[in-house]
């Protein structure tokens, strides 16, 4: 493997860490800093730190270095904590997040940016602890903890002596038990010589071809890294003190094993320090695959089922003719389980939960709530819900959006809330959870809550359609429209990013719809619902004329006969059907599809009821056959879009169904009654291309 | 071709192209044997409704949904029928998937740069921007079809225009 292969794992770990940073910064209280978190944050930066150094990553190493010395002095509780610092350790993250990303893309990092925040650092260490902070004189100084300034001259010393120097491991303040386990760990690292003392400092002398820094991070499993102090020494002035030694004459040459063994834990050592035990359970347990390799699989399986289906009709068939053999059957319906269990333990793969998206929050909403002086507390509830991973990160910014909307329109500045009563920390929650076969996201604010009047008022500004009389879900769904704003100001919040407009569009183009409650004072609802998955549709099989088509199920409301006297005839073709007080446009998929042999008196059809858009509609079929889930396929990869379609899907017996798109039916039915019934040809169909919104 | 200047047929072997010969009734038309991706018979088209009438629908390709085109009516030639005889050859064209349907598929052939004629004005069915040129083979005509322009062609409706663009 070249060294290049190991940039894309650095690069992911230090993103991993970098956000592991932020969110312990996040939640450090600073009047009383837990200790625990200073010192993963410093851990962290530490790991980082290490990992630049070895790639070469020199700005970010030099950046790294200088923040982790400041958390050194944090953690050991030399510097106190403030707000502001806590505000320039996290502008800190974001600066090694973009050298991070310029390293990635194989650019220099920001110079200046680079600069500016090592003279704040600097600046922030020389007022605090009266101390200038110096860069890292090579990359191999890898570790900075308050006793090592002698582990370089061990590594130095090691480096000298190639094929295994003499040790000086003392353990301070280290109880019997703990330093039989040690003494134990050590003598795997190499051979030990002498060792000598008490429970105070208990030296240790050990030949050994392992460096101090992995010696000392094998050994934070056990203990604190301040407990080891590690130099070289001279095997000759430290012989005499072997008298008390348990292990006499070195038996055998460390065998090279157990110290390769040992390398590749130290690094996850160093990361995760003596939490180790707890979280070395998750991360052996998880393994990074990229996307397309899951892809490929997810296809293979969805060929297996359909082989399956396939199998399953020509079994079924047999038995028809009464030769069907039970233990055929047996392994069928075995075969069909499998492969159903099979196909869902696959898609789930692909699931991430929401925390990956909720986790960014924390920090836009303090950011937000700042900058904009406001108050506010955020509550994430259902983190671990999944959610397919194209949908989660095209969610993100919809509903970075929405947040940043909620904090700027709708919680009030802390002294308005406490004049009228409310607490003056605002809450925003958000909130994910799973709702029949969609994923249903809100975000939730106490705020002011949206103003019906003047929404309708703002509406009719802007040269909108709208009455008195439109429900207060519509009146809401108003700010959705293209250039509409209730700010009265446009705010640097508010002003950045996509408008409501493109919120809605990005989360309709992911299947998904958006809906508004709002209580005047009392705050606003704003909830996503979602699709699990967008490579698996429930249907609803129908049939036409002998061709079978798939209609999206959560489209479809209800179906019914349709008599003779609720249909009504509108100017020429135009056909209503009256169903329960309404009347809805009907649409014949055998004349906009052009399908023979179809049923064409609409009494012997049935009626399916559709919703598209917000608009109903009946669909004249010939026959429901059934409710399905279907694997979606793209008609656009090697063909192009067909109006009225909107994807493809492959049946059990292995022939392609096409899947409806019901309002560009609508749209191609209107069009083709236009056309006066003409057979619609190529350059008619790129002329209804073109009317398209797409 | 003397045996005296071997190195240039040695030369024109190296240019030499493999076409892959079928027919659409009694004519004999090849495209670059690159370009196939599969054979395989006609079977299970879904149609699609407003498309033009030569691409007769998607088939399901292994789990790929792919277009067939059926290049007799696109040629408009009196005789189209579908029968076990008739083959679908599967191109691959601008990272595409498209299956042709022709009358039958004969051979593959090695063509030389001297045995490939520049093709003359044709009339309207079937533009010369199309084709790579005429194949002559002691007494047989192929005509040489550039499939990647053909099937790519604003005529053929096979790509988004405003995809393409």
């Amino acid at each position: 493997m070249d060294i290049a292969d190991f940039f894309d794992t650095f690069f992911e770990e230090a993103e991993e860490l970098l956000s592991d940073m932020e969110q312990h910064l996040l939640e450090l209280d600073v009047d009383d800093p837990d200790s625990e978190q200073l010192n993963a944050i410093f851990r962290a930066a530490h790991s980082i730190k290490g990992g630049a150094g070895t790639f070469g990553f020199t700005v970010l190493q030099k950046t790294t270095h200088i923040l982790e010395n400041l958390l050194d002095y944090a953690r050991k509780g030399e510097l106190t904590l403030r707000a502001d610092l806590v505000d320039t350790f996290l502008e800190a993250k974001d600066i090694m997040h973009e050298q991070l990303n310029a390293y990635r893309s194989e650019e220099e990092p920001n110079q200046e940016a680079f600069e500016r925040i090592c003279q704040t650092l600097q600046q922030i260490a020389l007022d605090e602890i009266g101390e200038r902070l110096d860069a890292p004189a090579a990359p191999a100084a890898q570790s900075q903890k308050s006793q090592s300034s002698s582990s370089s001259d061990a590594e130095a010393a090691m480096e000298e002596e190639a094929g295994g120097g003499h040790l000086l491991v003392a353990l301070l303040n280290v109880d019997e038990k703990e330093r039989i386990l040690l003494v134990e760990e050590l003598e795997q690292l190499g051979d030990v010589h002498a060792q000598s003392g008490d429970e105070k400092r208990y030296e240790v002398i050990l030949k050994s071809s392992v460096s101090a820094d992995d010696i000392e991070a094998v050994m934070c499993f056990i203990i604190e890294p301040e407990q080891i102090s590690i130099t070289a020494t001279e095997v000759e002035a430290v012989e005499p003190a072997a008298s008390q030694s348990d292990s006499p004459a070195p038996v055998a040459k460390t065998p090279p094993v157990p110290a390769a063994k040992a390398s590749p834990e130290t690094s996850k050592a160093s990361s995760t320090g003596k939490e180790k035990p707890k979280k070395a359970a998750p991360e052996s347990a998880s393994i990074r695959v990229s996307v397309d390799k899951v892809d490929q699989i997810i296809n293979l399986v969805g060929e297996l089922i359909i082989t399956q289906s396939m199998l399953d009709q020509t079994v079924s068939d047999l038995e028809d003719q009464s030769v069907g053999n039970s233990s055929l059957q047996n392994g069928m319906s075995l075969l069909q389980r499998n492969a159903r269990d099979l196909q869902e333990a696959v898609m789930s793969i692909r699931m991430i939960p929401m925390e990956f998206v909720f986790s960014r929050f924390p920090r836009v909403v303090r950011d937000t709530a700042s900058k904009l002086g406001k108050e506010i507390e955020l509550i994430t509830e259902g983190k671990s819900t999944e959610l397919d991973k194209s949908l989660v990160e095209r969610i993100t910014d919809p509903l970075t959006h929405l947040v940043r909307n909620s904090l700027d329109h709708g919680v009030e500045l802390p002294d308005v809330r406490e004049a009228i009563g409310k607490p003056r920390v605002g809450k925003l929650t958000l909130s994910a959870r799973h709702q029949g076969g969609n994923i249903l996201i809100e975000v939730r604010d106490d705020g002011a809550g949206m103003d019906r009047d003047r929404l309708l008022a703002k509406a009719r500004e802007n040269g909108l359609n709208v009455a008195d009389t439109m429900s207060d879900e519509e009146v809401f769904q108003l700010i959705f429209a293209p250039g509409f704003s209730t700010a009265n100001e446009v705010t640097d919040v508010s002003g950045r990013g996509v408008g409501m407009d493109v919120v809605k569009r990005n989360i309709q183009s992911m299947g998904g719809r958006v809906e508004i409650q709002s209580k005047l004072g009392e705050g606003t609802n704003t909830r996503i619902v979602l699709p699990l998955t967008l490579a698996i549709l429930d249907g609803m099989s129908i049939k036409v004329g002998g061709e079978t088509f798939i209609l999206p199920l959560s489209t479809v409301l209800e179906s019914l006969q349709p008599s003779k006297d609720e249909m009504y005839a509108m100017a020429g073709d135009d056909v209503v059907i009256k169903v329960r007080d309404e009347y809805l446009p009907v649409i014949a998929i055998h004349e906009v599809l052009d399908v023979e042999n179809a049923i064409t008196d609409p009494t012997k059809s049935i009626a399916v009821i559709v919703q598209g858009e917000g608009r109903r509609y009946a669909m004249l079929v010939d026959e429901l056959v059934g409710q399905q889930q279907v694997v979606v396929k793209n008609l656009e990869d090697n063909y192009r879009k067909v109006p009225g379609i909107s994807a493809a899907t492959i049946l059990g017996d292995g022939s392609v169904a096409l899947i409806l798109d019901i309002t560009g039916l609508h749209r191609l039915s209107r069009y083709k009654k236009e056309a006066g019934k003409k057979v619609v040809n190529n350059q008619n169909l790129s002329f209804f291309k073109e009317a398209e919104p797409s | 071709m003397s045996q005296a200047n071997s190195g240039a047929v040695l030369a024109a072997e190296a240019e030499s192209r493999e076409f892959l010969v079928f027919s659409l009734g009694d004519e004999e038309y090849a495209i670059d044997i690159l370009k196939v991706q599969e054979i395989r018979g006609y079977e299970n088209v879904t149609r699609i409704a407003n498309a033009p009438d030569f691409i007769k629908g998607v088939t399901n390709l292994r789990g790929v949904i792919v277009p067939i085109v059926d290049l007799r009516i696109k040629f408009h030639l009196d005789k189209v029928e579908y029968g076990g005889q008739t083959v679908v050859i599967v191109v691959n064209v601008a990272d595409r998937v498209v299956g042709i349907v022709v009358d039958g598929v004969s051979d593959v052939m090695t063509l030389t740069p001297d045995q490939i004629k520049p093709a003359p004005e044709f009339g309207v069915t079937l533009s010369s921007d199309f084709l790579s040129g005429l194949g002559s083979l002691d007494d047989r005509m192929l005509v040489l079809v550039d499939i990647d322009k053909l099937l790519t062609s604003e005529e053929m409706a096979l790509v988004d225009n405003t995809s393409s663009q």
